[in-house]
């Protein structure tokens, strides 16, 4: 008994300085410099496919992004809402069953700009991905997986109630 | 922080998911504002995601991903205690960084 009432003040300093940690305090107390160090990575605008981007139809943006065109395949699911009461946040998943998925890419057809998104996935990491999309109108949403240099797709109809491009 | 990210990294039989909420207005450059301009395109355009250092995902956004984005998505490997970093760059060329441990 005697013993824990002399431990007892000093035990909650060393809890404090073990939330600090673990709350990234530290991290944020580090200059920049100090912190690029420790490899957070930094992403690259130079990367970006622009022109992808700025298409405005699904052959147009895949053309731009992969140079090829997709065969529809079972073996990418999607996951998303049959009707959208709100297109400004669609929570859509994409998943694939195919080996060595390389490039997975959401397109809605009738966004004013096709392509919505594409993830560059390295080996280890899954196709697995979840994200939410705006959606201007009722429109069919096409996910597309790179997988051994050939595209797959799938693609789902979602009906929007309420616009989400203003 | 004016540029918010939330990361919460899990790790379960030997993969590792990742869950990230980014603070981001993703403006679409179609939507006008209260007197009726249009409000500028400001969106995210890259997102890269490390653990350890090494890119475990590379995201490339349009105007078309939501305000404040969320993303979900899983790699093998990763301990209790790894650094999972995440960046991004907008097209206004405005970026932030934050790094997060494995849970």
């Amino acid at each position: 008994m005697n013993d824990a009432d002399q431990g007892r003040p000093r035990q909650p300093r060393r809890r404090e300085v073990l939330a600090g940690v673990a709350a990234g305090g530290v991290a944020l107390l580090l200059p920049p410099v100090a912190r690029a160090a420790e490899n957070v990575g930094a992403a690259n605008a130079a990367i970006y496919p622009t022109k992808a981007f700025a298409q405005k139809s699904e052959a147009a943006a895949l053309q731009a992004l992969f140079g090829k065109t997709p065969v529809p395949s079972a073996k990418v699911t999607m996951d998303a809402p049959d009707i959208a009461e709100n297109g400004a946040v669609v929570p859509v998943a994409v998943d694939s069953s195919l080996p060595d998925v390389t490039m997975v890419a959401l397109l809605a057809e009738d966004n004013p700009f096709t392509l919505a998104c594409a993830y560059k996935i390295p080996p280890g990491t899954s196709p697995a991905i979840s994200s939410r999309l705006k959606l201007a109108k009722t429109t069919k949403v096409v996910a597309v997986t790179e997988s051994g240099g050939k595209l797959y797709s799938t693609d789902k109809q979602i009906k929007v109630t309420l616009g989400g491009c203003g | 922080m004016a540029h918010q990210i939330l990361v919460r990294a899990q790790t379960a039989g030997g993969s590792t998911t990742v869950e990230a909420l980014v603070k981001h207005p993703m403006d679409s450059g179609f939507v006008k504002d209260a007197a009726g301009k249009l409000i500028p395109p400001h969106y995210i355009e890259v997102i890269e995601f490390t653990h350890n250092g090494k890119v475990v995902l590379t995201g490339f956004w349009g105007p078309a991903v939501s305000q404040n984005p969320f993303i979900k998505f899983a790699f093998k490997g990763g301990k209790s205690g790894d650094a999972i970093g995440v960046s991004w760059v907008d097209n206004k060329g405005e970026t932030a960084n934050t790094t997060a441990k494995i849970m």
